[in-house]
């Protein structure tokens, strides 16, 4: 069934998202370090980083929830300190948290959203039964929210972030905590939107998730972006061939840009080895892993 | 809401009930008052208290938990929305629960057979005074930033006033200094006005300035306190 998903009129391929200098600083923490980035209309963006790399504050920032300590965000041209208003009709919010009315049914769930959006009523319960049916809850439209399983209640939120047509959906961790059917349900929805043009931004610390969701994909660590590219241009930045060597009971990574070097590496030692393609979380390791370390 | 709603009633029978027997039929029956009946003095102190008290607790607790553990605030805040219209929202769901409690005290009154005059002004007052502590409900939700403070809120703020300010007893037996801080508090202004309406006496002016003063600043500060949440 092809649904209209998105209404808005968001034009050619500008960015969409502009981060210049964003900063947050909580007390002498330095959560978010001058971020400037760039997003695509119409691209699927992830977010990468370890715990506490400052991915939520972000989105917080980006969404108004926190005021940043530095810096601007431009969304679809609108500051995200004057008109807010403006803003908030242009972006759809899935937050980590769940944070449904959970005394509320289904239904009631989408509908106070709409309210609080200001939406006619047709309109809205038109919106409601098409969101409904693309997220797959049609049937369980009036049971209270709080007897959804957690993929249920993680649709729900992503129906609800759609009711007013936003034309960039901002996700943080959207499939934390879910089951791998779950989680696919949930990369289709996304997939599905963004086909009909949605620009979408999500978090995640889940690497495959990254690899095949994301366009593009930028990798933060202590409030900083340490990296930013396709999931193919980052591989390549780190070698995309890896050698696995147990070494006393540590594993060590050595990258080479091509098998070649990778054998002739391999050839001289003589401990247990795997060669194998790289792939996202050896990046992901590599840039972070050994700061982080732990 | 309708799916609460006979928890709702009953459980907020209880507090006032317990008041009422407690110190109206239990310790009131031998005190005179002002040459009147302690359940005539006390239970405009009463309705006082509970709207006091429900108003303040409807708003402020709920308002910190979704702010603080559920974060449904979240979906408020993110809805094109004034802060304004926000805190009236949650001043006005606050002053009915408020009314409420204070009309089921003022009826269990009656049927314990005591005289009071409930007009205009009188209901007048328990609004104003239910939807001044619904607004420093929701200031305190947003600026209280755990649930252990907002209990400690609760503690050193509504609970001495619940007490002090003309709900049990007249504040002039107390001692000067007392009595002067005593008069600065809002309660004390509710009390003293919902007594002399009860008792047929008019409307005292300043009093009912005092309770408009307390309910605007508390309003504003709501408003300011929205939008600095972020």
């Amino acid at each position: 069934m092809q649904i209209d998903i998105i209404q808005a009129s968001l034009g050619g391929d500008e960015q969409i998202i502009e981060l210049s200098q964003l900063a947050k600083k909580y007390g002498d923490v330095q959560a978010v370090a001058g971020l400037d980035l760039k997003i695509d209309n119409e691209e699927i963006f992830g977010l990468l980083g370890p715990n506490g790399a400052g991915k939520t504050t972000t989105i917080r920032m980006l969404t108004m929830l926190t005021k940043p300590t530095g810096g601007s965000v431009l969304i679809n041209g609108y500051e995200t300190t004057g008109d807010l208003s403006k803003v908030k009709k242009e972006i759809g919010v899935v937050p980590q948290h769940m944070n449904l009315d959970l005394e509320l049914t289904v239904w009631e769930n989408l509908e106070l959203h709409g309210c609080l959006h200001k939406m006619p009523r047709a309109e809205r319960q038109q919106r409601m039964q098409e969101l409904l049916a693309f997220v797959e809850l049609t049937d369980r439209a009036h049971d209270l929210a709080d007897k959804l399983s957690g993929g249920m209640k993680r649709r729900l939120m992503i129906a609800r972030a759609l009711m007013h047509h936003p034309g960039i959906l901002f996700m943080d961790e959207p499939t934390a905590g879910l089951d791998p059917q779950a989680r696919r349900k949930i990369w289709d929805l996304i997939r599905k939107m963004n086909s009909e043009g949605m620009t979408v931004l999500l978090t995640t610390h889940y690497i495959e998730e990254a690899e095949v969701l994301c366009h593009r994909v930028g990798i933060m660590d202590r409030g900083r972006l340490i990296a930013l590219g396709t999931p193919t241009e980052l591989k390549k930045k780190v070698g995309e061939i890896v050698v696995e060597t147990l070494n006393c009971g540590d594993t060590e990574y050595r990258f080479f840009a091509g098998r070649e070097q990778a054998l002739g590496y391999a050839g001289n030692l003589s401990a247990n080895l795997v060669i194998r393609e790289a792939n996202l979380e050896d990046v992901f390791v590599e840039l972070t892993g050994r700061r982080v370390g732990a | 809401m309708k799916r609460t709603l006979g928890k709702f009633f009953t459980s907020r029978l209880v507090g006032p009930l317990l008041y009422l027997v407690a110190f109206g039929w239990g310790m009131g029956r031998s005190i005179q008052m002002n040459g009147g009946n302690y359940m005539e003095f006390i239970v405009p102190g009463i309705v006082a208290l509970s709207a006091m008290n429900t108003s303040f607790s409807a708003v402020g607790v709920n308002l910190n938990m979704s702010r603080l553990y559920y974060k449904t605030l979240d979906e408020y805040l993110l809805a094109p929305i004034s802060s304004s219209a926000l805190v009236l929202g949650k001043v006005l769901a606050g002053t009915v629960r408020g009314l409420v409690d204070s009309l089921i005290i003022l009826a269990l009154a009656f049927l314990f057979g005591t005289h009071l005059v409930v007009n205009g002004w009188f209901l007048m007052v328990v609004l104003l005074t239910c939807l001044l502590f619904s607004a420093l409900g929701v200031v305190a939700a947003m600026v209280v930033n755990s649930h252990e403070d907002m209990a400690n809120f609760s503690t050193f703020v509504i609970l001495p006033m619940s007490f002090l300010c003309g709900t049990f007893f007249s504040p002039d037996r107390l001692p000067k200094v007392f009595g002067y801080i005593i008069d600065v508090l809002p309660l004390t202004h509710a009390s003293y006005l919902l007594r002399a309406l009860a008792s047929g006496q008019g409307i005292i002016p300043l009093s009912l300035a005092v309770l408009v003063v307390y309910a605007t600043v508390f309003f504003a500060a709501g408003v300011v306190a929205v939008l600095k949440v972020r």
